[in-house]
């Protein structure tokens, strides 16, 4: 047996309603990049939370041996003191300290009294900093460093815990390519001081360029580790890896006949709320009546926001481009615009952005279209208890009563109250953002058959997904994006997961 | 333990479907009733229980007629003011300044009435159009320019304090005339007869308890109507003859001591108003959203600045109907008058279950809230305890209100 530092075996890990890990196994070896790759959901940062602690040990089954003895965190300080170190995604720093109060935080370097020492914080920052090839000044405020550099910070901060493994999830989405560039190159070198690493990414081509194994996550079940080392795998052979599902008959048979647009946009830019980039890059598509037309494209390729935009302007600034609603060019501004011309959209992130938890099944239904059960500005309650008492019944949504909070149902039910809640607003198109994300297998076939139902009455749907599959069972079309462009239109009949995943990594492509 | 036994009692009787739904559909299980309202019921107990523990411990004095007349007299504004705070602690903010507000109003109308000679209506009118000035002025800067209402409002306690200040030149003005009095001080008395007691607050009161009824069974049946569950039907009577009783008991020690006071008429109006308000309005309903889930309202097309802005309105206004029953009552205008009444009335809204998150709470709650506050005040003056101890009290009864709210709800997110 080979020098392995990690070893976790057997992995199941599940939430209420959902097995997020099943039986999931990983090797890594001392002083090697390793890959994990999987689709959205497939549960790769289910597997990062349990290494780390984050998922404490008893809250999943399986076991966890490093430097071949069984370990149990118990949260991330459990991890860390045995130089386990993640860097998430979404950056952790505290935007208004200094990159050395950063790097040392809740690990201060101390002096005499106990006070901090801060000329020897920053001196030792300074010597971190280095050495991950950052050239600042430690005093400077996080919030002054663009996203790349913060990275870099991350990093200099898992160094200053003595790291052994470090995990990086997705590091470079939202790096531009130079930094991505440079990130990498620091990952090798890191490598070569003998730290190990797992890397999340979805872009192949990285996990190719300097990756020595990966293993392949797939619908939270381990699939394969494939060795890099040889250089004979290629991005294609990860792929099939990575969707090689069996469609079977899982989604719902429906007869397609479009009718006439519904709703186009031509041109359509989006800049970043407080970053100076482009969100959505000049996007132009439709959508017709009776019709599901697909967005495909990876974790930050501005799917939500492109969507966001559109309802309304929910999103971003500077929004640039033309808006058709059935061939009029139309003025959406605001939600309630949005709305009003027959918009709806359902959020990928149900908890925060769709429902109101601590209220009941009845009022978050009515939310959106208060004004249609009111007259002079009184609500009709009972009209309203109807309401929701229909939909109860239409989406078969599993509760006591009307009258139950929202909060206590489960991620199918709480999703079929948010459909339920844009249906009241009698849309003409749906834009559905990822509709079965953390939801189990029965609730996803009842949502796909309700939105057959939906385009079968006329409505036009634009299914969000990460979950190629689905796209391909749902849709008649389907768009790929990535890096806020689209990148391809391609008809269903002539889409498969290879050719989409094609397009959605068209990286190269980007403009400046 | 192989056969399927549902927790049902031993013996069930067999459903029969009578027409008379209404009158006996429903769950009987009380357990599971006072479980789901733990935190509304819980206020209600502790109404009670400290009613009752001031009941014996001043021997009785506290329920009489002519303290109970007082508690109302005393007050009411801070009740009227608790209305408009639940409501801005629903829609997830909070208002520092309603005591500056209260003296503020209290002070142009003093002027206005006392120093100018104006008629008792001018005042009153003056004192409300400033009062939503000035909750047109915090609105402005809440929702329009995004600030927090905490900074806000804080700013506006001490800019209206000191616009007091101006208007009454540094000195109290005294008295209002008879009229002007009247609105904290008068009674309907004797309009009906009755001897030695009043009999039209006996009617008033018997007509509210009618008004409870009917309403109670109307929305009963109608959610019967729509297959909604109901409490049981003995459940349904007994806690509208329970209301109905304290109404009564109420009614009669007023009708015993001095009549109706029109303060309490002012007070039940406007408890009536918005608490139709909160709950079956949009306006209401919207507040709810906003301070449930901020962008999942956004996310509804709620317009949330426009909510957010006649939110700070109403609460202007319920700050200056405030001042006008205070100015009433204390039969002037002083540079200090309702000075921390802001903080009595959000300690009423939490009290009554409004949640510090935002999202949840009632006027009722509130009410019940100010009334367990009220009693408590009320009772250890009674009693003639110090005041340092009873500020140690409030205190505390606060901070175990809001405590068991907090645990409360971790509870409930724990087992989701």
């Amino acid at each position: 047996m080979d020098d392995t530092i990690l070893e976790m075996r057997r992995i199941t890990k599940t939430f209420p309603g959902v097995t997020a890990l099943s039986d999931v196994s990983l090797a890594v070896r001392r002083g090697e990049i390793h890959a994990i790759c999987g689709e959205n959901g497939a549960g790769k940062s289910t597997l990062m939370k349990v290494l780390s602690g984050v998922h404490p040990t008893g809250s999943y089954d399986g076991e966890i041996v490093l430097d071949g003895k069984p370990v149990h965190f118990r949260g991330i300080r459990d991890s860390e003191s045995q130089g386990i170190v993640i860097i998430h995604q979404e950056l952790a720093l505290v935007p208004h300290l200094s990159i050395a109060e950063n790097i040392f935080l809740g690990n201060e370097r101390r002096g005499p009294g106990g006070l901090i020492d801060w000329n020897r914080a920053n001196a030792e920052a300074a010597t971190l900093l280095a050495s991950v090839g950052l050239h600042e000044n430690p005093v400077t405020p996080v919030i002054q460093l663009g996203v790349g550099k913060q990275q870099l910070v991350e990093i200099a901060k898992a160094l200053s815990k003595k790291v052994r493994l470090l995990i990086l999830d997705e590091p470079t989405a939202a790096l531009n390519d130079i930094d991505s560039a440079h990130l990498l190159d620091l990952l090798r070198r890191l490598r070569d001081q003998g730290i190990t690493c797992i890397l999340i990414s979805h872009k192949l081509n990285e996990v190719t360029a300097i990756s020595d194994s990966t293993t392949v996550i797939r619908d939270g079940r381990t699939v394969e580790t494939l060795s890099l080392a040889s250089g004979e795998v290629t991005q294609e052979r990860i792929i099939r890896g990575m969707v090689g599902r069996d469609l079977d008959s899982f989604y719902p048979d429906r007869v397609s006949s479009p009718g006439e647009e519904v709703l186009r946009i031509e041109n359509w830019s989006v800049r970043h709320p407080s970053q100076d980039r482009l969100v959505v890059d000049d996007a132009s598509l439709d959508v017709r009546a009776g019709e599901v037309v697909g967005i495909a494209g990876l974790m930050g390729a501005g799917r939500t926001e492109l969507a966001m935009s559109v309802f309304g302007r929910s999103y971003g600034r500077d929004v640039r481009g033309r808006l058709f609603v059935r061939g009029r060019e139309v003025r959406a501004h605001s939600v309630a615009e949005a709305i009003e011309h027959g918009i709806a959209y359902v959020t990928e992130d149900r908890k925060r952005f769709g429902l109101n938890l601590i209220d009941d099944v009845r009022r978050n239904v009515s939310a959106a279209a208060l004004g249609r059960l009111a007259r002079f500005g009184w609500v009709n309650g009972n009209e309203e208890i109807k309401v929701a008492e229909q939909s109860r019944r239409d989406m078969n949504i599993k509760t006591t009563s009307v009258m139950a909070v929202v909060g206590k149902l489960s991620g199918g039910n709480q999703q079929k109250v948010v459909l339920s809640k844009w249906l009241f607003t009698n849309p003409d198109v749906l834009i559905l953002d990822e509709p079965t994300r953390g939801i189990d297998v029965g609730a996803k076939f009842e949502i796909y058959t309700i939105v057959n139902r939906l385009v079968a009455e006329g409505k036009a749907v634009i299914l969000i997904s990460s979950e190629l599959p689905e796209l391909l069972g749902m849709c008649d079309r389907i768009y790929t994006l990535a890096a806020g462009r689209i990148t391809g239109q391609v008809p269903v009949a002539e889409a498969t997961q290879e050719n989409l995943m094609d397009l959605m990594t068209k990286d190269k492509e980007r403009v400046g | 333990m192989t056969s399927v036994k549902t927790s049902s009692p031993p013996s069930p009787p067999p459903t029969g479907k009578s027409p008379g739904v209404a009158l006996h559909a429903g769950t009987s299980n009380l357990r599971a009733l006072i479980m789901n309202n733990l935190r509304q019921s819980g206020i209600y107990v502790a109404l009670v229980v400290i009613v009752g523990l001031f009941a014996v411990l001043t021997d009785g004095v506290s329920l009489s007629p002519g303290n109970i007349t007082n508690i109302v007299l005393q007050y009411s504004y801070i009740l009227v003011l608790a209305i408009g705070m639940v409501i801005i602690i629903i829609g997830g903010h909070i208002d520092l300044s309603v005591g500056s507000v209260v003296a503020l109003t209290g002070a142009v109308s003093a002027v206005l009435v006392i120093q100018q000679g104006y008629p008792w209506w001018v005042g009153i009118l003056a004192a409300l159009a400033v009062g939503v000035a000035v909750g047109a002025w915090h609105g402005f800067w809440v929702a329009y320019a995004g600030i927090p209402a905490f900074i806000v409002t804080l700013a506006g306690m001490l800019l209206f304090r000191g616009l007091t200040l101006r208007v009454l030149d540094n000195i109290s003005l005294s008295p209002f005339p008879a009229d002007y009095q009247q609105v904290a001080a008068g009674f309907l008395n004797g309009l009906l007869g009755g001897d030695g007691f009043d009999a039209f607050t006996l009617l008033i009161g018997a007509i509210a308890v009618a008004g409870y009824a009917v309403s109670g069974f109307r929305t009963r049946v109608a959610r019967v109507r729509y297959q909604q569950p109901v409490e049981s039907f003995p459940l349904f009577v007994a806690r509208v003859v329970l209301v109905g009783a304290v109404i009564m008991y109420f009614a009669w020690q007023l009708a015993h001591a001095r009549g109706l006071p029109i303060v309490l008429i002012i007070l039940a109006a406007l408890v009536l108003v918005y608490g139709l308000l909160t709950r079956r309005t949009v306006f209401g309903r919207q507040v709810y959203a906003i301070g449930g889930n901020l962008s999942a309202a956004m996310l509804s097309g709620v317009k949330v600045r426009t909510v957010n802005f006649w939110m700070f309105v109403n609460m202007g206004f319920l700050a200056a109907v405030a001042g006008v029953i205070y100015s009433s009552r204390s039969n002037g205008a002083q540079p200090a008058a309702g000075n921390m009444f802001e903080l009595d009335a959000i300690a009423a809204a939490f009290i009554g279950g409004a949640a510090v998150t935002g999202g949840v709470g009632t006027v009722v709650g509130a009410m019940v809230g100010g009334l367990i506050m009220a009693v408590m005040s009320n009772g250890m003056q009674l009693m003639g305890i110090d005041q340092s101890i009873q500020s140690v009290v409030k205190g505390l009864v606060l901070l175990v209100a809001v405590a068991f709210d907090v645990y409360n709800k971790r509870r409930a997110g724990s087992s989701r």
